[in-house]
């Protein structure tokens, strides 16, 4: 048995690190289109202003971008370091989506971030343009095959498991390509971005105008900001529905932990808008429901149920029993392939295999298993119920007041008195954090959402670590943590440093705060 | 690919003597060291995708080596990218030296894995193969190891001082082609050590049971002994493959003297193809093994027991086909956009927008 310690130390790690990572992803992803259209703006008008503009937020863009790089690259590392019969198990199929985004997406969007830093005098207008389109290309598509990934581990399509080679295989690329959850997934997750990089412009262009400095310069990119931001905040809301019920086809479990549903209602059930979830009783002791519409939602219809938790977890016994056979008859293969009794078990079983490694949490060999085990294991395929409901309506909230102050900032900004109206721009200032928040929590509605797996039904997290002790990761923990907190302070530093400088350091010699030297 | 502005890194405190003469040397890779970086990660996912289980064995195994690269890797977007921006004599020292490290010690490291895998790495797996590794960072750094962390050192800022030479003038450059000299050398006797210590010291691991490459992958199907020379199998067995070692040497010789007739792109060329010649010596003489156990021989790792599904395999093909000729084409775009010399006025004119 893999010490438990160990492995809440490698979640622990693989999380903070993701989480970081996703810090910088987001706002790259949204900034880069919002470069792209000021720079055409740029080649169509040819004023000078949007080329300034482009050049600022992109200063600021290439600051973010580099941590960005650099907490990518643990991750990549990471699989291998922390995970590493994770890696074996399912690299088969795991491996092919990232390698396909170095080719594809990487290469492509940092060999044209250098020229597009760089080539400013070097380049024609519209070979820059280029540039930055594909960048923004690059960028995206490296988006596209990451959630591929990682959308296949939350609904394994298109692979098998093989007893020979002890791992899954894939059998059918196209069916991993176009999984309904990773595809799901990649709009929500790039419309998030895109709502990032929107009110990150946004804000800081309403503090130029609070202050009444750079005024031309801050009112076109509150403009764009606006109208960027608001058409992207409608495509999160309504990809974010989509998401809900894609989660509702392949993970009931997480559906049923989102919404606190302890018993199956007849369909349609009711929505739980506010709930206290009590875990220790499986009920809510208090909440306020609205008819029907939770069936709406997850199933699209008037008359599919939609199963609750305590249902979900009758099922998962039976599962976990039929489990057990499947991995005892595993165990005889692998001692003696030509067993064919053995093999014929196995094929009956094999849908459930996943479920039977749950035990190996407790146990060494099946055969110590008691029926206080099974009910141990059951009672882990449901994740804890109050942090997923309550992290899950933090973001749907924070969606509808991004929502309420784009639908604002946009209306004023077609009016043109936007400029003038110091509440809302002191607001646009204050929500600045909000993306940022929307997207951590979102990612922690997603994974957390998945335990005990890491491959939804098929791996569970306990056996995907690496064989390490656990002072190598206290060790490696505190290294991320020291370099981390370090980078953080340089890059808030460099961004603020720039912030408030603003437009002036470029050394054009057309704003205030101008740069010297 | 990523080797020279590894290499550029290791150089820069050395060679650039004030904050212009530095400013020049990173701007020598500032627009190409990201997209030459990526050729390092995908080769990192190409292994994750065709090898997953060496991948998973040796990062998880070398724990500690892989995060030095790892944390040494930190310094290089956030080093290239934030240096400039701040007027302040103490910050851009401490990234010089923040580049230096992301330059020198990843080269070092694999060289020193490399070293290691000469000699097995102490891993088993249980039935469900799950892999368990039983030594310590500390015993990674043996005398052969280090030995061939130096070739490996020597080899990349060799690669990187041609490739200064290449793009600098004047000072600049006439101290790239000191380095130059300095590292080529070095590269030289460095490698024929470790190839005589190879020879005269270390045994090899040999399959003894018969190899079926068509067979499902299954790495403790095999019987594995080690046995003294047997490192030099492939060589006698394939006497052509003796042109990699004569790459790797005579490469560094031709870059050494066409870089001092001035013909600097030549030689860029030549040392590159040190490189290969040299990686693809210690390839050749490890094959078919990727990483040999010295705890279970017969849990070796080979390139047949440890590769992808024939249908991953194809993909992964397609994906190269595909995109490589694509890589290649806007790469060397970047590079003809981006070329020619980088000299002092070009950073003094660009002071707000170059690295
Ligand atoms: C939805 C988007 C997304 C998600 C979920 C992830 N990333 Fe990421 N990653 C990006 C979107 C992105 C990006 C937008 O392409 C980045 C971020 C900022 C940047 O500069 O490029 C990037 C950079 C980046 C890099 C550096 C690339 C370079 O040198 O240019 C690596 C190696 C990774 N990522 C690897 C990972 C891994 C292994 C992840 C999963 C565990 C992961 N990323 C999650
Ligand atoms: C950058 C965006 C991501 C974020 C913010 C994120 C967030 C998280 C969080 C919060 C956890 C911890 C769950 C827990 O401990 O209960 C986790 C675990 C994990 N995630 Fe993600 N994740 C991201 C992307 C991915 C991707 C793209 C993959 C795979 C391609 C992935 C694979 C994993 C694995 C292997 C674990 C560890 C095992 C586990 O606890 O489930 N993550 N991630
Ligand atoms: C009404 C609004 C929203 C709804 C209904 C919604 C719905 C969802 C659902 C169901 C998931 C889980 C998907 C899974 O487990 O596979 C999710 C994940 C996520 N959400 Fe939202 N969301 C909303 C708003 C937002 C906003 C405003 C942001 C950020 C700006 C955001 C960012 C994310 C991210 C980054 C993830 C993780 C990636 C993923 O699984 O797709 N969401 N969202």
């Amino acid at each position: 048995m893999v010490s438990e310690q160990l492995v809440d130390l490698s979640r622990l790690q693989f999380a903070a690190t993701a989480l970081y990572h996703f810090l910088f992803v987001p706002l790259t992803i949204g900034m880069v289109w919002l470069l792209v259209i000021m720079e055409s703006v740029y080649v169509m008008t040819a004023n000078p202003l949007y080329k300034d503009m482009t050049r600022f937020w992109g200063k600021l863009f290439g600051i973010n971008f580099a941590l960005g790089v650099t907490t990518g690259i643990t991750l990549e590392f990471q699989f291998g370091t922390n995970w590493a019969y994770y890696s074996h198990y399912v690299g088969d199929i795991f491996g092919a989506p990232l390698a396909i985004e170095g080719l594809m997406a990487f290469f492509l969007e940092s060999t044209m971030i250098g020229l597009f830093f760089f080539g400013w005098d070097r380049l024609a207008r519209k070979e820059h343009l280029l540039v930055t389109i594909l960048m923004a290309v690059g960028t995206n598509l490296s988006a596209l095959w990451i959630l591929i990934a990682n959308g296949w581990m939350q609904n394994p399509v298109g692979a098998e498991f093989s007893y020979v080679t002890m791992r899954m295989e894939m059998t059918d690329f196209w069916a991993v390509v176009f999984n309904p959850d990773a595809q799901a997934k990649f709009v929500h997750t790039v419309s998030a971005g895109y709502v990032t990089g929107a009110m990150f412009v946004l804000s800081i262009s309403s503090w130029y105008l609070l202050r009444g400095r750079d005024v031309e310069f801050a009112k076109r990119s509150f403009g764009i900001a606006a109208a960027f931001g608001f058409a992207s905040v409608c495509s999160v809301i309504v990809l974010g529905d989509e998401s809900g019920y894609t989660v509702g086809e392949a993970q009931q479990t997480k559906l049923a932990a989102m919404e606190a549903m302890w018993e199956t209602e007849p369909a349609p059930a009711s929505f739980n808008l506010v709930a206290i979830p009590n875990e220790a009783e499986m009920k809510n002791d208090f909440a306020i429901e609205i008819p029907w519409v939770m069936g709406l939602i997850g199933t699209r219809s008037l008359d599919r149920q939609i199963p609750g938790i305590k249902e979900i977890k009758a099922r998962n016994r039976e599962r976990i029993v039929s489990g057990m056979k499947a991995v005892t008859a595993l165990d005889a293969l692998r001692a003696n392939p030509a067993d064919a009794t053995a093999r014929q078990t196995f094929e009956q079983h094999k849908a459930d295999l996943g479920f039977g490694l749950l035990l190996k949490k407790y146990v060494n060999r099946l055969d110590d298993v008691t029926p206080a085990i099974i009910d141990k294991a059951v009672g882990d395929t449901v994740p804890r119920v109050a942090p997923m409901f309550w992290s899950f309506r933090l973001m749907v909230a924070l969606g509808f007041a991004m929502l309420l102050l784009f639908g604002l900032a946009l209306w004023h900004s077609v009016k043109g008195d936007f400029a003038s109206r110091r509440g809302l721009l002191r607001a646009a200032l204050y929500c600045l954090p909000m993306p940022w928040i929307a997207c951590e929590v979102g990612w922690f509605v997603a994974e957390y959402g998945r335990q005990p797996w890491t491959i939804y039904g098929v791996l569970p997290t306990h056996l995907s670590v690496s064989t390490l002790s656990v002072e190598s990761l206290y060790g490696s923990l505190a290294g991320f943590v020291g370099f981390y907190t370090v980078l953080l302070i340089v890059e808030m530093f460099l961004m603020i440093k720039f912030a408030r400088q603003g437009p002036g350091s470029l050394g054009t010699g057309r704003y205030a705060h101008e740069a010297h030297a | 690919m990523d080797g020279h502005d590894m290499g550029v890194g290791t150089l820069l405190p050395f060679v650039g003597r004030n904050d212009t003469e530095r400013r020049v040397v990173i701007n020598t890779v500032g627009p190409h060291w990201d997209g030459n970086q990526v050729w390092f990660i995908t080769a990192g996912g190409a292994i994750f995708a065709a090898w997953p289980l060496v991948y998973a064995t040796a990062f998880s195994g070398l724990y500690w080596a892989m995060l030095a690269v790892l944390w040494a890797l930190f310094f290089r977007p956030v080093g290239f990218d934030y240096r400039s921006k701040i007027h302040d004599p103490r910050w851009r020292s401490t990234w010089d030296w923040g580049l230096f490290v992301g330059g020198a010690v990843p080269p070092l490291i694999f060289g020193v894995a490399f070293g290691n895998l000469f000699q097995g790495v102490p891993f088993s797996f249980d039935d469900h193969l799950v892999s368990t590794y039983s030594g310590s960072f500390w015993a990674l750094l043996n005398p052969f190891a280090l030995l061939a962390g130096v070739v490996s050192s020597a080899m990349i800022t060799f690669h990187g001082a041609i490739y200064l030479a290449h793009r600098t003038q004047g000072e600049i450059q006439w101290r790239a082609l000191r380095a130059a000299g300095f590292f080529g050398g070095l590269t030289i006797l460095s490698f024929a050590a470790a190839g005589l210590w190879l020879w005269l010291a270390i045994p090899g691991y040999v399959i003894q049971s018969a190899v079926d490459g068509a067979a499902l992958p299954n790495p403790l199907g095999k019987t594995v002994i080690r046995e003294a020379g047997a490192w030099f199998a492939n060589y006698r067995a394939h006497p052509a493959t003796a042109a990699l070692p004569l790459a790797g040497t005579g490469g560094v010789l031709a870059a050494q003297v066409l870089a001092r007739h001035g013909r600097t792109l030549a030689a860029f060329w030549a040392s590159a193809l040190a490189i290969a010649g040299i990686i693809g010596t210690a390839g050749a003489a490890l094959f078919p093994f990727v990483m040999p156990s010295s705890l279970a021989p017969n849990a070796s790792l080979t390139v047949w027991d440890s590769v992808s599904s024939q249908l991953t395999l194809n993909i992964m093909l397609w994906a190269t086909l595909i995109f490589m000729p694509l890589i290649v084409l806007y790469t060397s775009w970047a590079y003809r956009v981006m070329g020619g010399k980088v000299t002092p006025a070009y950073v003094r004119e660009n002071s707000h927008s170059a690295y």
